[in-house]
């Protein structure tokens, strides 16, 4: 795949791997009202992920589509960041998680509608709507659980630990990103590090929290090195095609 | 004797879109809803609401057989993104029929910038302002859960978008 295929299915994997690890929570979460937000955000990032790797596929032009890339690639082919293959935890991890992303998700967008490829551009300021709704949804919660009951503010605080790890990846700029960079279709990730780190403050701060002690960045899932959760997640999704190769309906 | 002028082909396009309902809010049609956004004698375009709505392949197939069964079949459909959906495109009728559906309708011209400070939405039942969300996504993408506090009714809020 050449630098700006690549580019597509990086963000198409990101949105394609919270969308699945989301929709776990169907059925499964704290209250109604929740159950319900977290399938819509599901469902945005699902939709989204369609659009980018049935981009990634026509820049590609090897024939393959959306749900080629989504069901027939193994594990080391994915190129989804690690922060969204993280397990879902219990809800404050869910929503530390959600955090992180949305607000990264949200920059990225905004800054990519602006590509002078029109159709990463028409992608981008469409979803960037959506996203919108999931980093407000993701704030709230922050500051409901961080400045909530004891037990609340313990899961909280550690649901951020764990993630925060991951957070360095969002901003890497590669040899793909740099390349996209270079012909003004892709985003400069490192220049938005500055606008995150002020939002993410601003959150923790109305939650009463801080800031989760550094910690050595985890990366590599650009590259296809994953956590051992990527795998399980994939058996999981891409069940049917891996049983029935091919199978339509 | 002046001659009936023949009703456009695009005209009458529109009238059968007119009656082509959203799928999952049958009380307001394709058009109502901003989701058709050209038509012209051999295409018609329509944008998708949100981009995970699961609507959006019954909207086009809905509006593939009523083209066909009108005699349009060479009538090509056409999906653009761009520009994205707004919930502005509802139109003042769609609004209406939303609200005696019971759907309270979204502020018109609020677009994204209003998203974070929803103003209170206005009961459809009784009209009281007196209303709060519940939760900001409901039964599908583009409703929200709000209660009306002074008659006590839960009811679905179409989200500004």
């Amino acid at each position: 795949m050449d630098a700006l295929a690549t580019y597509a299915l990086r963000l198409g994997d990101d949105s394609l791997i919270l969308g699945q690890r989301l929709s776990e929570w169907c059925g499964h979460a704290p209250a109604l009202e929740v159950d319900l937000s977290l399938a819509n955000v599901a469902l945005d990032q699902i939709g989204q992920a369609t659009l980018f790797l049935n981009l990634a596929g026509e820049i590609e032009g090897a024939g393959r589509d959306g749900d080629k890339l989504a069901f027939h690639r193994d594990v080391m082919d994915f190129t989804n960041c690690l922060l969204v293959e993280q397990q879902n935890g219990d809800f404050a991890q869910t929503i530390a998680r959600q955090f992180l992303f949305s607000h990264y998700q949200e920059l990225m967008f905004a800054a990519l509608a602006a590509s002078k490829d029109a159709r990463f551009a028409a992608i981008a300021a469409k979803a960037v709507k959506e996203v919108t709704y999931h980093a407000t949804l993701a704030s709230d919660w922050v500051v409901r659980l961080g400045d909530g009951t004891g037990e609340s503010r313990v899961r909280m605080n550690a649901g951020l630990d764990w993630m925060w790890r991951f957070a360095d990846e969002l901003f890497v700029m590669d040899d793909v990103d740099a390349a996209a960079l270079a012909v003004g279709v892709g985003v400069d990730k490192a220049a938005l590090r500055s606008a995150w780190d002020q939002r993410i403050d601003a959150v923790l701060t109305d939650a009463t929290l801080s800031r989760p002690a550094a910690r050595r960045p985890v990366l590599g899932g650009r590259t296809g090195r994953h956590s051992e959760h990527l795998g399980h997640l994939l058996s999981e999704m891409q069940f049917l095609q891996r049983a029935y190769p091919g199978a339509t309906w | 004797m002046i001659a009936v002028a023949a009703i456009s082909s695009v005209e009458r396009i529109r009238a059968i879109l007119a009656n082509v309902p959203d799928p999952e809010i049958p009380a307001v049609s394709v058009v109502d809803l901003g989701i058709v956004r050209e038509i012209a004698e051999d295409a018609v375009t329509i944008t998708p609401t949100y981009t995970g709505c699961p609507a959006t392949l019954a909207i086009e197939q809905m509006i593939r057989v009523a083209l066909d069964d009108s005699g349009f079949a060479h009538v090509a459909i056409e999906t653009t993104l761009s520009p994205p959906w707004s919930t502005d495109w509802i139109s003042d009728e769609g609004r209406e029929k939303l609200r005696a559906y019971g759907i309270a309708p979204p502020p018109k011209g609020a677009g994204a910038s209003a998203l974070k400070n929803a103003q209170a939405a206005e009961c459809p039942r009784c009209g009281s302002s007196n209303t709060e969300e519940i939760s900001r996504f409901g039964s599908t993408p583009c409703k929200a859960l709000w209660r009306c506090k002074s008659c006590a009714e839960p009811f679905d809020r179409f989200k500004c978008h």
